[in-house]
């Protein structure tokens, strides 16, 4: 149940990022969940959002270098330790993670986590196993 | 991949013995020189400028004892002033805008014609090129030389020739395929366009019947010739020319693809260090200077064509004698210094094109920091070198660095950027931006 995630190539300068976010609100594409890497000369901004097809040809039209991701959606306890659980049970099974982020939404017992692993199939039998709930695109949407 | 045969158009000339060409050499250059001392203004005085009259130039190795021409004389004798046949003997003008405004013309006699006719068919010869064959000439016609000079050589082979002249590329597509055309002349750069935009087309290369390719009129590289051949499924081949010598023709390449054959009974060619302007050995780098013997209407000694090459004598494979040109390497216009060494951007460009999926489009931007000479050189972020992490970005931004370190020996700053903001000019790239104020 993996949730394709798109990744966008940013130069730093100023404005990069609200021009990126007007473009895919005029083509009425929400982002339900964001992150950006930086360095100092350029960015990488991904993005979960609805139709990562229709996001990705918006953007490719507009001229930027994009590219797709799977990535896990993760609902992880919203209480301490919560994440903890979940990164060791991924640990003991050699799993790195590449990168997370949080999500803009959040469903009251759950705070919404995307996992980049290096090996993402084998990440989502460990959760599962430990009974951590995974969100597909359409439940994303739901939220 | 249909084969294309290697064949002599002139093996008398082309394969002869080289003390015999020496000694056909020199016997014409003393006619050239003699021509254009009798009928030039300009070469006469600067003779006598230089203290020498035709008689000191006796064979070859008395070549550098002339005095040397320069585009600037091309603009200045403007447009009659280094023709050496009377108006009246002259039957065509071909020319160049040149990058200044300025135009520069020359002009041919019936028989500066048939000579570079004949060049030129050596090449399509080289290629593999005969009565056999449906030749796409894809160069522009008018008074840039590359769409007749390829057509007329095309012609005396006794091709079919399709005179497409440039543009319009799904056109010459259509074309191609319906009359089955077997060879193809253009710029290197346009025959990827042709390839990718089948590719895009939704076309099998499979369907057509191209086996061979002559491009010039730019400097390209080995993996672009890769990429050409991979996508046509061809043999590509280099021509060199110059409007101020004939045009395409001067030199190329036959299917060894080792360099380009240079037309040694109609051009001597030189390499000159280009600051002390003395001549070099065969293998060294420097500056291409030609002589033509035996053209009238507008002879040309010491031409310095500013391209950066090296000469090979070694027999070719092919059965050839003449002397090889390497690629052009660059210009020396185009030519940096950066920190001491001699800085090409056709360097950097081969050093992109071999990295998977790196963009060619770059900008080398040079600036000094207190007495440091500081080269930054932009890349264009595509899609094949995204990665969703800055790790992966980051590991491909060092290999970039640490490649262009050991192919240009000196250390630069690569800075990825946007895709499609390097500005792209009508055909050539301008590469640099030297802030440097030296």
């Amino acid at each position: 149940m993996y949730v394709k995630q798109i990744s966008v190539f940013l130069e730093n300068h100023k404005g990069t990022l609200a021009k990126i976010t007007q473009l895919l609100g005029e083509n009425g594409i929400d982002l339900i969940a964001l992150s950006i890497a930086d360095t100092e000369q350029y960015g990488i901004l991904r993005c979960i959002v609805p139709n990562a097809q229709k996001a990705t040809q918006v953007l490719r039209d507009a001229g930027y270098s994009v590219r797709e991701t799977q990535v896990l959606a993760v609902c992880v306890e919203d209480e301490p330790g919560g994440l903890g659980n979940i990164l060791n049970a991924l640990m003991a099974a050699d799993i790195s993670v590449e990168y997370l982020y949080s999500f803009v939404r959040s469903t009251g017992k759950y705070a919404m986590v995307i996992f980049h692993l290096d090996n993402i199939a084998a990440g989502e039998s460990v959760l599962r196993e430990k009974g951590v709930k995974l969100l597909d695109l359409e439940q994303i949407r739901q939220l | 991949m249909k084969q294309a045969i290697n064949r002599i158009w002139n093996p008398e000339m082309e394969c002869m013995d080289i003390d015999v060409r020496r000694e056909m050499q020199s016997q014409k250059l003393r006619e050239t020189v003699k021509r254009v001392y009798d009928n030039v203004e300009m070469y006469r005085s600067r003779m006598i400028d230089a203290g020498i009259t035709p008689d000191d130039i006796k064979t070859v190795d008395d070549l550098s004892k002339l005095p040397f021409t320069d585009k600037p004389d091309l603009r200045d004798q403007f447009p009659y002033g280094l023709f050496a046949s009377p108006r009246k003997d002259i039957v065509r003008i071909q020319g160049s805008s040149g990058t200044t405004g300025m135009p520069i013309v020359s002009g041919y006699t019936q028989q500066d014609i048939d000579d570079w006719t004949e060049m030129v068919t050596r090449s399509v010869a080289a290629a593999g090129g005969s009565d056999e064959d449906i030749v796409q000439v894809t160069y522009g016609y008018g008074l840039f030389t590359g769409g007749l000079g390829l057509h007329q050589g095309a012609s005396n082979v006794g091709a079919m020739v399709v005179p497409m002249s440039s543009g319009n590329t799904v056109r010459q597509i259509n074309m191609m395929k319906g009359l089955g055309v077997t060879m193809i002349g253009c710029t290197p750069s346009y025959a990827l366009h042709i390839g990718e935009t089948i590719r895009e087309m939704g076309l099998d290369i499979k369907d057509f019947k191209l086996k061979a390719g002559i491009f010039g009129a730019e400097p390209w590289s080995d993996n672009i010739r890769n990429r050409i051949e991979d996508l046509l499924q061809i043999d590509a081949l280099d021509i060199y020319g110059l409007t101020e010598i004939c045009g395409p023709g001067v030199s190329f390449e036959c299917l060894e693809k080792v360099g380009m054959h240079v037309n040694e009974d109609f051009v001597i060619p030189e390499i000159i260090d280009p600051d002390t302007l003395q001549p070099l050995p065969y293998g060294e780098l420097g500056e291409l200077v030609f002589s033509t013997i035996g053209k009238q209407g507008m002879p040309m000694l010491r031409y310095r064509t500013h391209d950066l090459c090296r000469l090979h004598p070694e027999k070719c494979a092919c059965g050839r004698t003449t002397v090889r040109m390497e690629r052009i390497i660059g210009r020396t216009d185009d030519m940096l210094i950066i920190r001491g060494v001699n800085v090409f951007p056709s360097q950097v460009e081969t050093v992109l094109t071999n990295i998977r999926g790196v963009s060619p489009h770059f900008l080398m931007v040079v600036d000094r920091e207190g007495s440091t000479d500081r080269l930054e050189i932009q890349v264009e972020v595509t899609e094949e070198m995204m990665g969703d992490t800055i790790s992966a970005m980051q590991v491909l931004q060092k290999e970039i660095g640490e490649k262009v370190k050991s192919t240009l020996g000196v250390a630069a700053r690569i800075k990825l950027v946007d895709p499609k903001t390097i500005p792209r000019f009508e055909g050539k790239a301008r590469r640099v931006t030297d802030n440097r104020i030296l």
